[in-house]
């Protein structure tokens, strides 16, 4: 077990290479200075001259390269053009506010889609059945920009029962949450239906029922335990995605967090801004995904004894 | 892949109604519309009418026009990024699964590596580099789209490499590139084919979300989401504006995600 998490970690130095690099390509795509570009001409002339000492162009292509890596690894992600504050302490301070967003989304998600997958699949082909799939396929076709404005159009702006915008309590959680939550819905509620399909053609099903047991017991202690990785598997990936910041929700519904610091970076070309919430929301990404795979292992003896094997 | 004849109505119908919206989308400069980029003082914020059937923005530009025309650019991107997306992703696949070893071992290490991303966060990043534009979107797109591709397709010639024909072609002394060419590929082009049904509604959805985040096509060329990025202040007073561009992008992506639907149950592709 532990060796297989170093070993996870292990491959993480690339994935770290790769996205501080494409981070690094942008600094040197911006045209100018690039210290300046790493931290706004607002910036005390100490600061100037701390960076300079790491990126400074007399050190080479490599040498920049190594120098940016130095300051990322101080934490040194830059600074607001803007601002002239430190990003990562932004990004840090936001985090939590993005968390609970993601928190409540899944909590909203969870549920409701494994219950909607568990209805199609034992209703295979009947009314309800169809009715899921076109309401899901809905749910994924609706590009979340819309779906936010016109929600908020009509519970916040027409019928007022929530707060249009801003950071705070459960009423101002609620719309950006429920928003958020219908893709990871409609995702869930497909996978855990052919999950479900797939398990129930099994032949220890059908000794199950053989044996009598009811279909309760088979439902929960055959049928969901075996659909538990599956199911794992797309909570963590939109799980991770949510909490490298709903971009668009965020922006939207004017909640404090990653994704919307992101978005604020792009349209007023914020750089390091930028770059720092990529850096930061693929490595929380990454590592939601390293935790999903060593969930496996906990949820599933099988893959356990794979690794064993191996 | 199975044969299978019939055509269910569920496939046909999805993929009829997106040839009639392409088809009105390239058709759009010979239809009696108004021009998309005309700027009307006189009749800013029209409601829906006779004269403007979804009504006027607040430039007076006709958001009927507008719709027809941001179709083209959108369903074009996606198109685009969808046949390169499918290029990369099949020559990818079809080295790594014929050649196998090392080769195999880089190639698929590659794919691993881009889908550890968070796919929305490397396309801004990427258009964020790039300067805006079509363009950049459908390298942004493709740059994340193809791995799809790369690992069904390899995943198919790992079980078509061995059959007896290929063994056949070699037998008569067929070179490598002579079998990939003649012999393996032309089986593996209708499974990319499928795959591209079944990917294209999400790449409609990524072109409208980096065109809402202002990183797509730059005004005054329409495209739906940067219509409702645009709009989104006269939410209240215009809700218009904002509603007909995303029902154009959510029917769009329904009929491909439909379309996708029936080509997976169809061909028995696994969602994973």
């Amino acid at each position: 077990m532990t060796a297989y998490v170093l070993k996870r970690l292990l491959l993480l130095i690339p994935l770290l290479f790769g996205i501080t690099l494409l981070a690094f390509f942008l600094l040197k795509a911006l045209p100018g200075d690039p210290v300046l570009s790493l931290v706004g001409e607002r910036a005390d002339p100490e600061v100037i001259e701390n960076i300079r000492k790491e990126i400074g162009v007399d050190k080479g292509f490599i040498g920049q390269y190594i120098g940016y890596l130095k300051l990322l690894s101080h934490g040194d992600f830059g600074r607001s053009y803007y601002t002239n504050r430190d990003v990562l302490k932004d990004i840090v301070m936001k985090f939590p506010n993005t968390m609970r967003l993601a928190f409540a989304a899944m909590l909203i998600a969870v549920p409701l889609g494994i219950v909607a997958g568990f209805i199609s699949a034992y209703k295979r082909d009947r009314f309800i059945d169809r009715l899921i799939n076109v309401v899901s396929i809905t749910g994924l076709s609706i590009p979340i920009f819309w779906s936010a404005i016109i929600i908020m159009l009509f519970f916040s702006l027409k019928l007022k029962l929530f707060p249009p915008s801003g950071t705070g309590d459960i009423r101002f959680l609620a719309l950006p949450a429920f928003v958020l939550s219908i893709p990871a819905m409609a995702t869930l509620s497909r996978v855990t239906r052919t999950t479900i399909l797939d398990i129930l053609k099994m032949p220890y099903i059908n000794t199950a029922r053989a044996k009598g047991l009811p279909s309760i017991k088979i439902s929960i202690v055959h049928v969901l335990k075996n659909a538990i990785i599956p199911i794992v598997t797309i909570i963590g990936l939109d799980f991770g995605s949510y909490l490298n910041g709903a971009v668009v929700t965020e922006t939207i519904f004017g909640w404090d967090g990653i994704g919307r610091f992101t978005m604020e970076g792009i349209i007023k070309r914020d750089y390091p801004v930028i770059m720092g919430c990529i850096i930061f929301g693929t490595a929380v990404f990454v590592f939601v995904n390293l935790i999903t795979d060593i969930l496996y292992h906990y949820l599933d003896p099988r893959i356990r004894l794979h690794a064993k094997e191996k | 892949m199975p044969k299978k004849s019939k055509i269910s109505l569920k496939l046909l119908l999805p993929f009829l109604v997106i040839a009639l919206l392409f088809a009105v989308s390239v058709l759009s400069p010979l239809l009696p519309i108004y021009d998309p980029n005309k700027i009307d003082l006189d009749s800013i914020k029209r409601p829906p009418g006779m004269d403007h059937p979804f009504g006027t923005d607040s430039k007076g530009r006709d958001i009927f026009a507008r719709v027809v025309y941001g179709g083209k650019v959108s369903i074009g991107v996606a198109l685009v990024a969808a046949f390169v997306s499918a290029f990369i992703g099949f020559g990818i696949g079809i080295a790594s699964g014929y050649f196998g070893g090392r080769l195999d071992t880089v190639l698929m290490s590659v794919v691993d590596f881009v889908l550890s991303f968070p796919s929305l966060l490397l396309a801004i990043a990427i258009s964020v580099i790039l300067p805006p534009g079509i363009y950049t979107v459908m390298i942004a797109i493709s740059a994340v789209g193809w791995t799809s591709f790369a690992r069904l397709i390899r995943g198919h010639v790992l079980t078509i490499k061995d059959m007896p024909f290929v063994d056949a072609a070699r037998a008569i002394g067929c070179s490598n590139l002579r079998i990939l060419v003649l012999h393996i590929a032309p089986l593996c082009l209708p499974l990319s084919l499928v795959m591209m049904g079944i990917k294209l509604g999400g790449f409609i959805l990524t072109e409208a979300t980096l065109s809402f985040l202002g990183l797509g096509a730059q005004p005054p060329t329409p495209t739906w989401g940067s219509m409702i990025s645009a709009n989104r202040a006269y939410i209240l007073t215009a809700p218009w504006m904002v509603l007909f561009p995303g029902l154009a992008i959510s029917i769009t992506a329904f009929c491909f995600n439909m379309l996708g639907e029936s080509l997976k149950e169809r061909y028995e592709f696994k969602d994973n």
